[in-house]
């Protein structure tokens, strides 16, 4: 069984981020989190704790040590300037009567 | 009370499967809270709420063909032990977790075979279940397949506890397969007896792999199905039923 070089939580069990599908044709979304020994008990714990309500038709699972993410520090930088620039959001169109699913 | 009451066979054999289900499910939910890791907890839970689903649907037919007015409630919370057909394994206390891994291995796989034969049983309502149930029992089989694995092929600790385990209820393995009457039940019950080779082909390559020694007990259990029980299913039925019996009648 292969255990992912994740950081080990005071229980011992690495810590994983879980994603489900809500049904096909969309995209996983991240639900949560939780531990697990290995992948494979991870999916299992993923589906017990995450999908036991219907909620889903696939789970992916991934050690949270692998999400690379952007830091508090870098938000200024990173999200400040899409704040002012509105020509970037298609909002100057007619749209025609009718149009669904916009 | 004295001895079982007598059934029609098929009130019968419904209410012995109903019974197993429900008497694991009670064992499963006294791990909630206690369970190893949260993420346990709430898969222990999971299995035992399975368990009561297909319970309540076994008991309410056990009591519309037996004719006598009573219901899921009755069956399960008015019956005193002797009356109660599961089969003993379902009843011993949980034990470690590696006790109560053992347990649900041997009883999902059993599940598992009964629920797929059933699958063409002649009775609408028993084959309907065993359709939904299967699903269910096939994770449970294999969430348990996964912790022997692991215990059992894991450091020297684990595989000597999970061995204990194995040792502890393998005692209980043959009654689940011991015949049963099948008066009146052709064509619509599972042949317990039939349910083993399949069962043992599953167990005897998860033992393998899980680097564990088959146990070889010295006596086995018998008389679940007849009414006869251990001491520990008075104790789990004082607790399941204490509400019931003081509240008759009460809803949440």
């Amino acid at each position: 069984m292969s255990s992912p070089q994740a950081e080990n939580s005071t229980r011992g069990w690495p810590l994983w981020e879980v994603f489900v599908r809500a049904r096909r044709g969309l995209s996983h979304q991240h639900v949560g989190s939780l531990h697990a020994p290995d992948a494979a008990m991870a999916l299992r714990n993923a589906r017990d704790v995450y999908t036991r309500r219907g909620e889903g038709v696939s789970i992916w699972v991934v050690p949270s040590s692998a999400i690379v993410a952007s830091s508090p520090d870098e938000k200024d930088r990173f999200f400040d300037p899409a704040a002012d620039k509105v020509y970037r959001h298609p909002t100057f169109y007619d749209v025609p009567e009718g149009a669904k699913h916009l | 009370m004295t001895g079982v009451r007598t059934l029609p066979p098929l009130a019968g054999y419904t209410l012995a499967l109903g019974d197993d289900a429900l008497i694991l499910a009670q064992r499963l939910g006294e791990w909630v809270s206690y369970a190893p890791q949260m993420e346990e907890d709430i898969a222990l839970a999971n299995i035992g709420l399975d368990l009561l689903g297909q319970a309540r649907t076994l008991l309410s037919y056990a009591g519309a063909v037996e004719g006598a007015g009573r219901d899921e409630d009755d069956l399960a919370y008015l019956r005193d032990d002797r009356d109660f057909r599961n089969v003993q394994l379902v009843e011993i206390p949980n034990g470690d977790f590696a006790v109560t891994m053992a347990r649900q291995l041997i009883f999902s796989a059993y599940q598992y075979e009964l629920y797929t034969a059933l699958l063409d049983s002649g009775d609408p309502t028993l084959a309907g279940l065993a359709g939904k149930a299967v699903k269910e029992v096939d994770y449970h089989r294999d969430h348990a397949a996964q912790w022997v694995l692991r215990l059992g092929d894991g450091t020297e600790l684990s595989r000597a506890r999970m061995q204990a385990g194995l040792d502890q209820v393998w005692p209980y393995v043959d009654e689940l397969f011991d015949p049963a009457d099948a008066t009146g039940l052709a064509g619509v019950a599972a042949d317990p007896a039939a349910l083993r080779p399949a069962w043992e082909r599953y167990v005897t390559r998860l033992l393998d792999e899980a680097t564990l020694r088959r146990p070889e007990p010295r006596w086995r259990s018998r008389g679940g199905r007849s009414g006869l029980h251990t001491e520990h299913l008075g104790h789990l039925l004082a607790e399941m039923q204490h509400l019931h019996r003081s509240h008759p009648g009460a809803s949440w």
